[in-house]
């Protein structure tokens, strides 16, 4: 027994005369972008998981009880991973360190730039060199600041680059007086 | 159906890597105008629903390494780290978690839809065989997953399942030590188990690879089990197969989302979120719930040793199984009576999973007690499983095999397109 | 096609429904009675009001005995958490989280001397255990181990609902119970009480016994909010919470999902519709 093709069903030999073929496509463009935002919206949670986490965001910032630094010290802390460098200083190194705003060095910085206002003698400084990383000496070289064994770099009693290869001056990171005694960084 | 490839490279660059590696080729010829039976129906749409679960496994879990710490002082702690402090860590280990449920749901419908219509018979003996080598694979992958969380259920489980192999008689004990890497499950077995859950995986991929590879080289089956003889039987399977697949991948993936977002704890057991103590049992230890039906063969049987064979010979009928139906028709849509015993085989299954849950000597119906069997109130759960177990054994090595010689099936169609004897709610045109 | 389609599509439900019917012990318990929590259902949240109450229960009462490693201070500032506000997006910054964690006192080094000290917490500090190690833990709670918190409501079965049903349901025990010294009878706790029981033993008690001592009752927390403090109410409450301190992605997670199920709904609506576009003139 054989069935006649033309009464079968759902079965039709030619495709509309006249059917739009944008029309005709639209359920395939409506789907197929319909998937790529499925793609992308399904992507970003497993890039994001990549960054940092809740806990480790939640030590991204530290408060700092300045009191334990005496005048011509420096205390250095461990943030983010990274060295940080405290520094009380003295007028002296602060009025060598203004002195030095016009001279000519790699990375021009007035020193009243590099701390807060009303506060000169607090420095805060991340303790990686700029050249490669080295955590610099307190108080070497010719200028009193900080002296970088690795490869001779020379800073000033601001944290900038006055000799060596170091490119850039010691990074000052966010940080703001919570009180007078008391900072908080990061 | 493996006939030449009518893949003709365009562009230069497409000339150029033919010549060199002809991975696109293969694509085209696997994956668009590989020619499909064009009556499968929705059972056909869950392997691909699987590489879909297989996909989504090997990425969650490659992201949850990332986080995770195998070690027993740290991997409860670093779980829990998981899932509040890492950014979607929760999302990522429910989707994790429940995707290997979701796995397990696929592949039993992969399965039976393989039993119902003779997918296993020849040619497809080694298909068949592969899968089930993946199977196994599956259930040792997903065995060494639930202990990494190292909860009570982690733990416990892990103590009961290493404990089975101390049941072989000479080398037992020896095996058990040496699977512990210790005196008991404690830091070496976990950290082992985390390589080999991280291995394994991937070896599931390539045996996929070659289970897809045997298939393109015998051909799908359909559900008429007639095998394709023109043209007129198949379809390119992009953009046909393609989007049937794609629909049904879209539709289970619902599923997945209710169980990830509103039920994520629903297919596990609360008792995994205490930390695993050696030194306190959890008064009712059941494994995850893909692996009840075969805990129920192991509880049905009251020798240790016996009960382990028990649970391996279930999964050893599976390999068997080609040879054991001896029926000379593929498809039980045309063996009738074979279909009223598959009925009652995936009952059989269902009770024993539900078996698998219980307490063997709880009574299923409350409050009756009959008389004492052996060791057992004939009223209670393992006497259920054993009815059940007795049936799951009997489906393979009794019933197939007679059932083959002995009855008769309805007429088969002369092929797929063929409209007079196929199925009725198809009604396809004939061509020309 | 259907009947197998109904077969097995019954076995994800049945396997569900057959693990979470209680799967009687020799003993048996009561079932807590269903709350309807504000968190319940697929558009539940929590009420930012009962998890303040709940956690005023937890840091005056359960504190004293039960740890709560797993969660940090700022994890209650939280969006979700009991002291959210939207000022604060970053929850260290929190002005109540950082007041609660400086009550708390952490062990910490000196970082001069190298002297084990105590300081007081930040919002980054996990909440400290009341006890040093679980010998110590034990050795005050008459050789009971009280449970970490972090956990608890999907430790249990039953969740909140059980946490609930334990804290306010202590009873009597029935004539005919002999309760050990340090126990407590509660029909909600898991065990058996068959060897316990000296009367008919077709009809042994539900429940088990608890070494932990009935630890609210009316008015033992006053809340700031002017909800009166029953014994009924701190209990929802620190259940509540306790359901926040396990689970506080259980908002998100929610709006997530109903976001993801309405997009795939469209999404397979949208696959349907070209697959019959596809296979419109093809037979099946």
């Amino acid at each position: 027994m054989t069935w006649v093709a033309d009464t079968a069903v759902g079965a039709t030999t030619e495709p509309e005369h006249g059917a739009d073929p944008s029309r005709r496509d639209f359920i395939y463009i409506a789907t197929i972008a319909a998937a790529a935002g499925a793609g992308a919206s399904l992507v970003w949670p497993f890039v994001d998981q990549m960054n940092p986490s809740a806990d480790t965001l939640a030590l991204a910032s530290i408060e700092f009880d300045l009191t334990k630094v005496v005048e011509g010290q420096q205390v250095t802390l461990k943030w983010r991973g990274k060295p940080l460098f405290v520094r009380n200083r003295t007028k002296a190194e602060i009025a060598s360190a203004v002195k030095d705003d016009g001279a000519s060095m790699k990375d021009p910085q007035k020193d009243a730039d590099r701390v807060k206002p009303g506060k000169a003698n607090w420095l805060v400084l991340i303790g990686s060199c700029t050249h490669l990383g080295c955590v610099p000496t307190f108080g070497g070289g010719d200028y009193g600041g900080w002296f970088c064994p690795c490869h001779g770099s020379v800073y000033d009693t601001s944290g900038r680059i006055r000799k060596g290869p170091a490119p850039l001056n010691l990074a000052v990171p966010e940080y703001a007086f919570l009180t007078d005694t008391k900072v908080k960084i990061g | 159906m493996s006939g030449h490839s009518t893949y003709e490279p365009k562009t230069g660059i497409e000339r150029w890597l033919d010549a060199r590696l002809p991975i696109v080729r293969l694509g085209y010829d696997s994956f668009v105008d590989y020619p499909t039976p064009r009556n499968l129906n929705y059972w056909w749409t869950f392997g691909g629903i699987l590489s879909l679960c297989l996909a989504s496994q090997l990425i969650t879990g490659i992201i949850l390494v990332m986080h995770y710490t195998p070690s027993a002082d740290h991997a409860f702690a670093s779980v829990e780290h998981i899932m509040r402090d890492v950014n979607y860590g929760w999302l990522i280990r429910y989707m994790h978690a429940n995707g290997a449920s979701m796995f397990f749901i696929a592949v039993y419908i992969h399965m039976f839809r393989g039993l119902y219509y003779g997918s296993y018979k020849a040619p497809r003996e080694v298909l068949w065989i592969l899968g089930c080598v993946i199977y196994l694979l599956m259930m040792a992958t997903a065995f060494m997953g639930y202990v990494l969380p190292w909860g009570q259920m982690s733990f416990h489980g892990a103590v009961v399942i290493t404990n089975l192999f101390g049941a072989l008689p000479l080398v037992g004990p020896a095996i058990t030590t040496w699977l512990w890497g210790g005196f008991a499950v404690d830091n070496a077995t976990l950290n082992r188990f985390f390589s080999l859950h991280y291995l394994l995986p991937f070896m599931i991929a390539g045996v996929v690879i070659l289970h897809i590879w045997a298939l393109h080289v015998v051909g799908q089956n359909n559900p008429t089990g007639v095998d394709p003889k023109s043209k007129a039987d198949t379809l390119p399977f992009t953009p046909y197969a393609t989007v049937k697949d794609g629909f049904a991948m879209s539709v289970f993936l619902i599923l997945f989302a209710i169980f990830v977002f509103y039920l994520p704890n629903a297919l596990g057991h609360s008792d995994n979120y205490i930390p695993a103590n050696p030194l306190v049992t959890p008064s009712h230890i059941v494994p995850e719930w893909y692996f009840l039906p075969f805990y129920a063969i192991l509880r049905a049987v009251p020798d240790k040793l016996m009960g382990v064979l028990a649970m391996f010979g279930a999964i050893a009928c599976l390999f068997a199984l080609p040879w054991l139906d001896t029926s000379k028709v593929r498809s039980m849509r045309y063996r009738p009576t074979a279909k009223v015993y598959f009925g009652f085989f995936v009952v059989a299954c269902i009770i024993l999973g539900f078996c698998g849950a219980k307490l063997p000597s709880d009574p299923v119906i409350p409050h009756l007690t009959t008389f004492t069997l052996i060791d057992s109130d004939l009223n209670s759960f393992v006497w259920l499983s054993r009815v059940a177990a007795l049936f799951y054994f009997a489906f393979f090595l009794v019933i197939l095999p007679i059932l083959g010689l002995k009855e008769t099936p309805l007429p088969v169609p002369d092929s797929i397109a063929s409209p007079a004897l196929a199925h009725p709610a198809a009604a396809p045109a004939e061509k020309g | 096609m259907l009947r197998k389609l109904s077969i097995i599509a019954a076995v994800v439900g049945l396997m569900t429904a057959g693990l979470a019917a209680p799967a009687f012990a020799s003993g048996h318990k009561e079932e807590p009675p269903k709350i309807n929590w504000s968190f319940n259902g697929p558009f539940g949240k929590f009420d930012q009001a009962q998890l303040q109450r709940g956690y005023k229960v937890y840091r005056e009462v359960c504190s004293a005995c039960h740890s709560m490693s797993l969660v940090s201070f700022r994890n209650l500032g939280d969006k979700g958490g009991p002291f959210y506000n939207e000022k604060y997006k970053n929850s260290n910054d929190n002005p109540w989280v950082k007041a609660i964690a400086k009550d708390y006192e952490v062990a910490d080094i000196d970082s001069e001397t190298g002297d084990a000290i105590k300081r007081p917490a930040t919002s980054a500090d996990r909440f400290p255990s009341p006890f040093p190690n679980e010998p110590a833990a034990r050795a005050s709670n008459g050789g009971a181990l009280p449970p970490d918190m972090s956990l608890l409501a999907k430790a249990r079965e039953g969740g909140p609902d059980y946490i609930h049903a334990i804290v306010t349901g202590y009873k009597d025990a029935p004539k005919g119970l002999k309760v050990g010294a340090g126990q407590h009878y509660n029909p909600y706790m898991a065990g058996d009480l068959a060897s316990a029981w000296s009367g008919n033993h077709e009809h042994v008690p539900p429940g088990g016994f608890i070494a932990m001592a009935p630890p609210l009752k009316d008015g033992l927390v006053s809340f700031d909010d002017g909800t009166k403090s029953t014994l009924d109410q701190q209990a929802r409450d620190v259940s509540a919470f306790l359901m926040w301190a396990a689970e506080p992605k259980l908002e998100e997670r929610k709006k997530m999902g109903f976001a993801v199920i309405l997009y795939l709904l469209m999404f397979s609506g949208l696959l349907y519709a070209s697959y019959r576009k596809v296979w419109k003139n093809e037979s099946h």
